[in-house]
């Protein structure tokens, strides 16, 4: 079975007259059906802007320099999958919303303010669907009903929402289309933690039951091995980790990845300190040959800066590779870092 | 509601401080310039004189409150004396005459100018960089050159040197006279091209440059990006998400940039003895008529000051969150 | 379950913006100047530079003219409404005064009176603004109030009024008069914006770490606050000059300001009375209003050469960015490079208004 969305190879640069910030670079990563793949990083590290280019919604002086994104779905059936990056732009519209859908960040930015919620809702549904207008309403309605929204909301505006509220709307606005894949942009980052958990698992549910793919982006690693199936970790605009969050969380392979563990307590276990990762991420103007990370890392060697980036596997595990040939499980480093890495797992 | 009763409540103030500053200016005036006002009469009637006289504050009227009192009842019956230059015509019969011209060539042609400039920006703010953003250093140089200065260019190329239309006056006195006939009616549509056009060329470029940086920041705007994503027609992108929110601002600018417009459009009837409002002040002030002067003053304040409550208006039937802010205080 | 990560803000990170916050430095006062100017230069884009040189010239102008001039403008000569010719650059008006002379001079009084307007109405909004700001509760209201006030009342009307009983007398001679009163009229516009801006200032953080350790407000005022709004002053500033180079020009035109002086406004008003438009004298009307016209020209483009300086989105936006040789608009889809997507020029756009997508639902029906 084709992978509903085939990142590949893709680099993304912001041209600015001081030179070319490589926003990504030569990013891989796929999508199956029905499954929740979490993509972490700080900020800054390139997640937000692999995403949308990844749907062509980025602005100038955003390129994309390469690469392919290929989609396979529904709609195309036996047919090969589609390079979105390729297709015009009049089937580009076409794909948007109906296939991908993206869930932005900030539902009070991201929400009209002077149309009401049910004409935000409807007109991603005509533009796809040959609904007539009462059927969308009705549709609407519904997509209300599954997100746990009443229905008089359909005539608010989005001012007169609570942020929860907002963020619901944004995600039954964007199951508007029944697309294939939704793409979550920190949807819960500015909701406080309550109401977090209520929309996550509300998350989970929609997907359980209309049976989309997620990719899900946050720097809330504790959430993602939680919430997705498989997590990639996003540096400086690499790849360095990808697993299933089992993996990650039994045995993370690269010091990136161990350091964003170590920096949150767990519920259970003995205490220990709180390490955060010292220094701050490469300017990506001018990025040093080799791996991004050599600065921060404790384990970083000589041979770091000849390192290409390509993903290799981990010993013994399916499915999981790290871009890290210095550190792996099969060969552990210092044992104050095999101990701390316990510590945090118990 | 609240919302429009307090600015109604603001506009009120602001009428009240016009109303008084309309009173205290005379007033304050150094003493010779009363002087030379009544100096420019000599042979106004002993009744006319002292009717004047106490209109200025000059000599003995009694004490400066009871003086107030008795010029705000004058300023709400409409009676503002006699004109000076056309005694003894009273000073409102001679405004009167030049409202309809005013508003006629100047409302109309601001309003062409409004729209035609919003929609420009528009497009110009969509599509930020092209030819139409490109050419407007030279809507700029057109905006920043002052009205009139266009006018005299216009009527010495398409007046004077092309013949193409007339140049002063609102028609032809001579040949026509005032009535629902066609010809007459003509008449005025040729007399007013160009006045219209000067209005028009100078101020287009002011409203379509201002739309055009609203249309771009609001372009930014995390609803817009987002409706793309759902790939909607360019055309839903660009009215319903981008310009509907950057009417807002831009309709306030309108109502902020009013006192400009009238500036303008006071000066251009000077230039083209267009027998307006502003032609009939610049003529009172010329011929010392004080009180066609405070007159047209509080006619033309008032008119502005309407003109923004009406805005505001507007503004709040437009923009939801205005509604619904106020209707939680 | 839910804490959050250590993320540090990232440098050169495109999209980044929000002004860095300007804490007043102890370098040399005019090394940091001379240097703060050279950068801000730099950063301009090409219409501000444009109207930054026609502004110096201008001003060059003003200040060495009325030394070069070749004839006294006022003196009469028998030469009328002579066509410019080598002894007059310019040519002469009705009464056969030399109208280079006349413009050398009127550059001057023009930009004097424009400048000092400048002055003084946004000394008065800086004071109004930042003190509504600062004060806050009953003045804030009350500031606010006369400040609305004085913007929505038409100051054309108010002007020629107030000129109108001025004019004639002795009190309304020379440029006193029109100076104050369009600084009079001329500061509400700054006076909102810098309030607004001293607002958001005022509510940062380092303003009450200042108060906490005791700085007195008028140091407080002077050197946390005032240094966070230099561009915004001057940007007030420009547009001051701007409205007063309009304003006066438009007075003098109608005869309210004293008709003696030479002021570019007053060529133009002569030149009326002197019927020069039906006379073709071209001479006499076009370079005062063409000056008039470029000044204008120059401080607009200098004003959105500012604007866009500190809003990057417009200026992003202006550079319609050229990707491998084709023009991308900033709404298009993002660009990708070595795909040949085209997009059909006119008639891509026009199909792009259309309302449905237009891909049919069976499978394998893309290419």
């Amino acid at each position: 079975m084709s992978p509903v969305l085939d990142i590949k190879d893709l680099s993304i640069a912001y041209q600015t007259p001081g030179g070319d910030v490589k926003a990504t670079s030569h990013v891989n990563l796929t999508l199956h059906k029905g499954e929740v793949v979490g993509l972490c990083g700080e900020s800054g590290s390139g997640k937000s802007t692999l995403a949308y280019g990844a749907c062509r919604l980025l602005r100038p002086p955003a390129v994309i320099t390469g690469g392919s994104v290929l989609y396979s779905g529904k709609r195309t059936g036996s047919a090969l999958p589609v390079d979105i990056l390729r297709v015009p732009q009049h089937d580009l519209r076409a794909i948007r919303w109906q296939d991908i859908a993206i869930v932005f960040q900030s539902a009070m930015n991201a929400l009209n303010p002077v149309l009401r919620v049910r004409d935000q809702i409807t007109d991603g549904i005509t533009a796809h669907l040959r609904l007539s207008k009462a059927e969308a309403h009705e549709k609407a309605a519904n997509l209300l009903d599954l997100v746990g929204i009443p229905r008089e909301r359909l005539r608010s505006y989005p001012h007169e929402l609570s942020g929860g509220m907002r963020q619901r709307v944004m995600i039954a606005m964007a199951l508007a289309a029944d697309p294939e894949v939704v793409i979550m942009d920190e949807p819960t980052t500015a909701l406080d933690v309550v109401v977090q958990r209520d929309i996550l698992s509300k998350i989970v549910e929609l997907k359980d039951q209309l049976g989309f793919s997620v990719l899900f982006i946050t720097h809330d690693m504790s959430l993602l091995l939680e919430l997705a199936d498989r997590i990639a970790v996003m540096y400086a605009g690499q790849l360095l980790e990808l697993g299933s969050s089992a993996d990650l969380k039994e045995m993370p392979a690269h010091p990136y990845t161990q350091g964003l563990l170590r920096s949150f307590p767990s519920l259970r276990g003995t205490r220990r300190e709180l390490t955060g990762i010292p220094g701050s991420p490469p300017d990506l103007r001018d990025p040093k040959p080799g791996c991004p990370f050599i600065p921060r890392c404790g384990f970083a060697i000589d041979s770091c800066s000849q390192v290409d980036m390509t993903l290799l596997p981990v010993l013994g595990r399916q499915g999981h590779v790290t871009a890290c040939p210095v550190v792996t499980p099969a060969a552990p480093a210092a044992p104050a870092a095999a101990e701390a890495t316990e510590g945090a797992l118990s | 509601m609240q919302f429009i009763l307090r600015r109604l409540a603001f506009y009120l103030v602001a009428a009240w401080v016009a109303i008084t500053a309309n009173f205290f200016i005379p007033r304050a005036m150094p003493g010779n310039a009363i002087d030379a006002i009544l100096a420019k009469y000599p042979t106004l009637l002993p009744a006319a004189r002292q009717a004047l006289e106490a209109e200025l504050g000059q000599g003995n009227q009694g004490s400066l409150w009871h003086q107030y009192v008795v010029y705000i009842g004058h300023v709400f019956t409409l009676n503002f004396g006699p004109s000076l230059y056309n005694y003894p015509t009273p000073a409102t019969t001679i405004v009167a005459t030049g409202i309809y011209w005013t508003l006629g060539l100047v409302g109309l042609a601001t309003v062409i100018a409004f729209v035609v400039g919003t929609v420009l920006g528009i497009i110009a703010g969509w599509r930020a960089g092209g030819w139409l953003d490109r050419s407007l250093p030279a809507m700029m140089f057109l905006q920043a050159t002052p009205y009139f200065f266009l006018a005299l260019i216009l009527i010495q190329v398409l007046g004077i040197s092309l013949h193409w239309f007339p140049v002063a006056e609102a028609y032809d006195g001579i040949n026509y006279t005032p009535g629902w006939t066609w010809g007459y009616i003509t008449n005025v549509i040729d007399h007013g091209t160009l006045p219209a056009l000067t209005i028009v060329a100078t101020s287009v470029a002011g409203w379509m440059l201002q739309m055009r940086n609203v249309m771009v920041t609001t372009t930014g705007e995390d609803y817009v990006v987002a409706a793309q994503a759902k790939g909607l027609s360019n055309r839903r992108v660009i009215f319903t998400y981008a310009a509907r929110n950057a009417l807002l601002p831009q309709l306030q600018g309108f109502g902020l940039a009013l006192g400009f417009v009238v500036a303008g459009a006071l000066v251009m009837e000077i230039v083209f003895s267009y027998p307006g409002i502003g032609y009939l002040l610049l003529n009172a002030v010329a011929a010392k008529d004080t009180p066609v002067m405070q007159c047209i003053f509080l006619l033309i304040t008032m008119a502005v000051l309407v003109a923004n409550f009406l805005i505001d208006l507007v503004l709040v039937f437009v923009d939801p969150r205005v509604r619904s802010r106020e209707a939680t205080r | 379950m839910t804490t959050m990560l250590s993320t540090p803000n990232t440098p050169g990170v495109p999209g980044a913006s929000g002004a860095e916050l300007v804490r007043p430095s102890r370098k040399s006062g005019a090394r940091n100047v001379l240097s703060a100017l050279a950068a801000t230069w730099r950063r301009l884009p090409g219409t501000a530079k444009t109207g930054v040189i026609i502004l110096v010239v201008f001003i060059l102008i003003g200040i060495i003219g009325p030394f070069l001039i070749p004839y006294n403008p006022g003196t009469t000569t028998p030469l009328q409404s002579a066509a410019p010719s080598g002894s007059h650059l310019l040519g002469t008006t009705q009464t056969g005064q030399d109208v280079f002379s006349q413009m050398l001079v009127g550059i001057r009084l023009t930009l004097e009176l424009a400048f000092w307007v400048g002055v003084i109405a946004t000394a008065l909004s800086v004071v109004v603004g930042v003190s509504a700001a600062f004060l806050g509760g009953v003045w804030d209201e009350a500031l606010s109030l006369v400040t609305n006030i004085f913007l929505v009342l038409p100051a054309l009307p108010l002007l020629v009024l107030l000129l109108g009983f001025l004019n004639g007398t002795s009190a309304g001679q020379g440029q006193l008069p029109v100076i104050l009163v369009l600084a009079g009229l001329g500061w509400p516009w700054g006076a909102r914006v810098i309030r607004a801006q001293a607002l958001t200032i005022r509510s940062r953080d380092f303003i009450a770490a200042a108060r906490e350790t005791g700085e007195r407000s008028w140091r407080v005022i002077g050197f946390e606050i005032i240094p966070n709004m230099v561009s915004l002053i001057a940007a007030s500033f420009v547009n001051t000059v701007l409205y007063a180079v309009g304003a006066s020009v438009a007075l003098a035109f109608v005869g309210l300001t004293d008709p003696n002086s030479f002021s570019l406004g007053t060529i133009l008003y002569w030149a009326q009375l002197g019927s020069a438009v039906q006379n073709s004298w071209w001479w006499w009307y076009v370079p005062p209003g063409v000056a008039v016209a470029l000044l204008g020209s120059a401080l607009v483009l200098f004003n959105t050469g500012i604007d866009e300086l500190s809003n990057p989105r417009l200026r992003d936006a202006r550079r319609s960015t050229k990707v491998a040789g084709r023009r991308v608009w900033p709404t298009d889809p993002t660009p990708v490079l070595g795909a040949a997507a085209g997009h059909g020029g006119l008639a891509g756009f026009a199909r792009s208004f259309s309302r449905k997508s237009l891909i049919d639902e069976k499978a394998g029906d893309f290419s």
